[in-house]
């Protein structure tokens, strides 16, 4: 089953964790076959939202809310069930700072 | 049974649907054919295969659906399920499943008292005083998390269990609590949660040999103990210093140190069992006078170390007033109130009121009781500081 890990932070908590230690967890996930992608995001600062109303596009400078903890990266990883899921998300560097969200991936209806 | 046919066929509907046509078969067939040697097994397997039968109804093509995957690779295992340890698996899977920490704790509680417990939704919504529809759509959404999230059915790991016992205590409790401020006085149709709760409890801890769970079975067992004690004839509270210890429920009391005991006896109490030790020497004292105040102390000190929170504290400072008197204790409470996190909290302001009074400062008394009513919403308790407040307004 997929799930799709959101890693949330705080903008000064952004760099309570180091990239090397966000890189290894990566390899580890990789390493046991787990992981189908991660990425670290650049901060909201260079974020822009794109919408299209009535056949008109709208871009608009940031992201498309804004709160206080904000999407810093992802993981997609393959676990067996949600406990499986829940203990990768809590392995993530980012968990003791901020907060992972984990959501299953659904399948598209055809 | 229920357990095992979730288990089985890997969704609660499903299964609550096969057990009832398990039932209707089993009134249809077991007067002429006699009652089967194993009559559990037997409305396992039927509710299966009407499942199965159900399933395969449904689906267009002849392809296995998951409910008959499922099935025929448990049909292998017949052992499985006519073994009677394999029962208290599937209801320890079942326990732990409706009470994992991924479903809102409110959820946890429904999907707990319906599940394991068997209460219908009306049930459980009358007792929590919420609407039935309500309600209703609580155990929905929690059935579906539970299958779109692909929540597990099973038991947890030796690594996760303990803060996975954590929540299922807490359930309980919560339950159990619900129950014990309902049977004082006014709202005399709800259910029994108290007794489900204990049933709860019981069984939790016949299928796991845990510490925590045995005391927190005593702890329950030791307050509905006093059940009968601590409401007068009128409706009214009475506290736990003027009740007629001659209505106890010795049986649970003795019940209860038991298992106090044997949860102290593993080595390091947790705060439900610290919590029963100290109703426990509540339990065996013949009246408050004879009290050991000094060990409820101790024991305070102990639950204070695993679990520290200003309300044990104010427990504590309540302890600490009979053993030394109304201005120890009532030095601890102010320094408490100081603080700022129990200033809403109604027992701090009934407290410092009650010490205040002993001490004969009856106007301070009376500006805590005032600010214990305006915070106390229900009949009998409010009753009860009302009565304090006249008493120290003469």
């Amino acid at each position: 089953m997929k799930y799709l890990c959101l890693v949330y932070l705080e903008p000064d908590k952004l760099h309570a964790v180091a990239d090397r230690e966000c890189a290894a967890c990566g390899q580890g996930l990789r390493d046991r076959g787990v992981l189908l992608a991660a990425e670290a995001l650049e901060p909201i600062e260079t974020a822009t939202t794109v919408r299209v109303r009535n056949g008109k596009m709208l871009v608009t400078d940031g992201p498309f809310a804004e709160t206080k903890e904000q999407l810093a990266g992802f993981y997609l990883v393959d676990a067996h069930d949600l406990n499986e899921a829940i203990q990768i998300a809590s392995k993530i560097p980012p968990a003791r700072e901020g907060s992972v969200e984990v959501r299953p991936v659904r399948e598209l209806n055809p | 049974m229920l357990a095992t046919l979730i288990r089985l066929l890997g969704d609660f509907d499903a299964a609550e649907e096969a057990l009832h046509d398990a039932f209707r078969a089993a009134l249809e067939q077991w007067p002429l054919e006699g009652v089967p040697a194993n009559p559990r097994a037997w409305l396992v397997s039927t509710g299966r295969f009407k499942a199965i039968d159900a399933g395969r109804r449904r689906k267009r093509f002849d392809a296995l659906d998951d409910i008959g995957e499922k099935a025929d690779v448990a049909f292998i295992d017949t052992a499985a399920w006519a073994d009677d340890e394999s029962v208290e698996d599937d209801r320890l899977r079942l326990i732990f499943t409706c009470c994992h920490p991924a479903l809102a704790a409110d959820a946890q509680v429904a999907l707990t008292l319906r599940e394991v417990c068997g209460l219908t939704t009306e049930e459980i919504a009358r007792a929590f005083l919420t609407p039935a529809p309500t309600l209703a759509q609580r155990i929905v959404r929690a059935k579906a998390k539970i299958r779109d999230a692909h929540i597990p059915y099973e038991v947890p790991s030796r690594a996760e269990l303990p803060g996975r016992l954590d929540a299922v205590l807490r359930v309980i409790y919560l339950v159990f609590n619900e129950g014990y401020a309902a049977s004082s006085g006014e709202q005399v149709t709800r259910h029994d949660l108290s007794a489900e709760a204990i049933r709860l409890g019981r069984l939790l801890v016949e299928l796991l040999a845990e510490p925590e769970a045995q005391g927190l079975l005593a702890l329950m067992l030791l307050h509905d103990s006093r059940r009968a004690a601590r409401t007068s004839a009128e409706g009214d509270v009475v506290l736990l210093e003027d009740q007629d210890r001659s209505l106890w429920n010795r049986g649970q009391i003795r019940e209860g140190v038991r298992l106090v005991e044997q949860a102290l006896s593993s080595g390091r109490p947790g705060p439900y069992t610290i919590q029963a030790a100290i109703g426990a020497v509540h339990a065996e004292a013949a009246s408050t006078a004879a009290t050991d105040w000094n060990e409820i102390i101790g024991l305070y000190d102990a639950l204070l170390r695993v679990s520290p929170s200003p309300i044990v504290e104010l427990n504590r400072a309540v302890a600490v007033a009979m053993r030394d008197g109304p201005a120890a204790g009532l030095a601890i409470v102010d320094r408490l109130l100081s603080g700022g996190e129990l200033r809403d909290y109604r027992l701090a302001h009934a407290a410092r009121g009650e010490l205040c009074r002993r001490l004969g400062r009856t106007s301070d008394a009376r500006f805590s009781f005032e600010r214990a009513l305006a915070l106390t919403r229900q009949g009998p308790d409010r009753r009860l500081i009302e009565r304090r407040l006249a008493e120290v307004s003469k």
